[in-house]
């Protein structure tokens, strides 16, 4: 293996030698800038010239009212920002963003502990039943969207199956009532992410010792007791990664709201980023589209420094400050 | 004991039927005629019908929407993993200066997610010319998993003993040769990993290409299962076994990668 990986060395390239070996060592300092070089140069370009240019260039067009053809001439400084905040549509879709991230946490969390508490006991057909569970994280969200959308089809499938067991009093037009459709695409958000908190959770619970839970068994704790004060603290990093991602990935939903509802009955649905494609993309406003992919982007960005400085310190610590 | 297992048997049960009745809607449907499913939504096939899958099957529509998606994420997940793990190799095991601070740079890129920079991408994509291109959408997709392709690749990497980089250099090899021959090798469990969230995660992508793609044979997958669903609102049947037989290959490849994902995850959560 050593002698292959000798012989595919360039030619022209120096006899190696360790770093510190005295003559050669200005050589290999250069040879060791030109491997970096090569080593990162590639993905920089990649990253820079389709993740950071085109979020400094929406920052550049969002001061000006522009129709995506011609040139920018006509500034408008932030106005735009103005006008997306002083609009009820887009106070509206906050809202709606602020309301599918807090019910991801009040009500996904806890059923995610719950599941994962549950798969992670000795069961027969567990690993059937884990796989079962994550299914639905691997559909994407279009195919998620057109199942729920035939199943909650007034007179549909979700309808003859309440009234099947006798529930048929709570049938509603789930995606036509403005008061009611929120809650419904919150239904399906949970039924298809669910899954991934649970897989995570499990993850966790696997770096949870047996010897803790019969230590505490031994001093005799109630098995709720031990989950409450020996499993759920260990499982903290693990919980609080998942409230990050739970609520990045509320502040951004678009997918499964589009095919949906297109953000309807009357913006009742709407969010941020069905906003803004409705807005910047379908109305040709694209100096006011971007603008609104900027607020969209400051948001994501403060709550993602804030819960960094505040939750995920500890456990990132490691992590962000790098391997020595 | 025996009733506490009794009660979770109760809830797995529960929790099965949740997940796997909206599955069985849509397969079973797509055995049923439209008439059926109207007058019984929530009735079983009786009796079957195979003229649904079968003509979605043999329609050209479905097999070109299935090799996009297939040609864009490969490009995509080739693109992300060989740059992402050269970067990795470059922030895990060289020393210099900037290190921390090219890696800062990259982990600031999860923190932006695809879809808040679509409309921007979408302009630039556009200034190059990229638009109705499947590169238009596998690059940035590609450039967009870089991140977590670095944040997971790069422990791992610097995990590996330092030891046998130095044996490998005492024996002559040079540092790349060291990178190419023994380090990828050695890092394939976390390769596996994250070229499979970089697939899934092309794969299952859906306001990019909707924005760059308006020629309808450009489509990927999740575009043209929305599409025939808006499209054939009046054959319910059809778009059940076009939706049915859309989810497979998903769902195949999670059976094959089901492990991995766990493992993969289990590692990212611990840093």
């Amino acid at each position: 293996m050593m002698s292959a990986a000798i012989t595919t060395r360039p030619p022209t390239a120096p006899v190696p030698h360790a770093p510190a070996a005295g003559g050669t060592r200005r050589r290999s300092r250069v040879r060791t800038r030109l491997e970096l070089a090569l080593l990162l140069i590639p993905a920089l370009l990649l990253f820079t010239g389709f993740v950071l240019v085109p979020i400094g260039v929406a920052a550049y067009y969002s001061l000006f009212s522009w129709n995506g053809f011609g040139p920018l001439t006509d500034f408008v400084g932030l106005d735009n920002y103005v006008d997306a905040f002083s609009g009820d549509v887009f106070q509206g879709a906050i809202g709606h963003n602020l309301i599918i991230a807090t019910l991801s946490v009040v009500v996904q969390l806890p059923l995610s502990i719950g599941l994962a508490l549950l798969l992670n006991r000795k069961l027969r057909g567990r690993t059937f039943l884990r796989m079962v569970v994550f299914a639905p994280y691997v559909l994407s969200e279009a195919v998620t969207a057109v199942i729920w959308l035939l199943m909650l089809q007034p007179g549909g499938f979700i309808d003859e199956i309440l009234r099947a067991i006798g529930l048929g009093g709570l049938v509603q037009l789930w995606l036509a009532d403005s008061s009611i459709v929120l809650y419904t695409l919150f239904v399906v958000i949970t039924w298809k992410y669910i899954g991934f908190g649970v897989i995570l959770l499990l993850a966790g619970l696997q770096g949870v010792p047996p010897e803790l839970r019969e230590a505490a068994a031994l001093d005799g704790a109630s098995a709720w007791q031990t989950t409450r004060h020996v499993v759920l603290p260990l499982l903290g990093p693990t919980i609080r990664i998942w409230v990050f991602l739970s609520v990045i990935g509320s502040l951004q939903l678009f997918d499964l709201v589009w095919i949906m509802t297109l953000g309807g009955p009357a913006n009742a649905s709407s969010t941020m980023a069905t906003y803004l494609v409705d807005h910047g993309f379908k109305r040709y406003e694209f100096g006011f589209g971007s603008a609104v992919a900027v607020i969209l982007f400051i948001i994501c960005f403060v709550f993602a420094l804030f819960y960094q400085r505040f939750a995920l310190r500890r456990d990132t610590a490691g992590a962000m400050t790098g391997v020595r | 004991m025996a009733r506490r297992n009794m009660v979770g048997y109760l809830a797995a049960f529960a929790v099965i039927g949740m997940t796997v009745v909206p599955l069985l809607f849509v397969i079973l449907g797509g055995f049923r005629t439209t008439a059926q499913i109207n007058t019984a939504p929530a009735g079983l096939p009786g009796p079957f019908v195979w003229d649904n899958y079968a003509e979605v099957a043999t329609s050209p529509q479905f097999w070109r929407l299935l090799g996009n998606s297939a040609l864009i994420a490969v490009i995509a997940t080739t693109l992300a993993v060989v740059l992402g793990s050269m970067a990795a190799f470059a922030l895990s095991r060289y020393a210099f200066k900037g290190r921390e601070a090219f890696y800062t740079l990259f982990t600031l890129g999860l923190l932006f997610p695809l879809g808040v920079a679509t409309l921007p991408l979408y302009l630039w994509l556009r200034q190059l010319g990229l638009l109705e291109n499947p590169l238009g959408v596998a690059i940035p997709e590609a450039a967009f998993s870089l991140p977590v392709t670095i944040v997971i690749l790069r422990p791992f990497m610097h995990a590996i003993p330092n030891e046998l980089e130095d044996a490998a250099l005492l024996d002559g090899a040079a540092k790349l040769g060291f990178f190419w021959r023994i380090l990828l090798p050695l890092s394939r469990p976390a390769l596996i990993t994250v070229s499979v969230l970089a697939f899934v995660t092309s794969w299952n992508f859906y306001l990019l290409p909707l924005l760059v793609f308006s020629d309808s044979t450009n489509f990927t997958l999740p575009l043209g299962v929305a599409m025939f669903q808006s499209e054939h609102t009046q054959d319910t049947a059809k778009v059940l076994a076009f939706t049915a037989l859309s989810m497979i290959p998903a769902l195949t490849f999670f059976v094959l990668a089901e492990r991995r994902m766990v493992g993969g995850l289990t590692g990212s959560v611990k840093g």
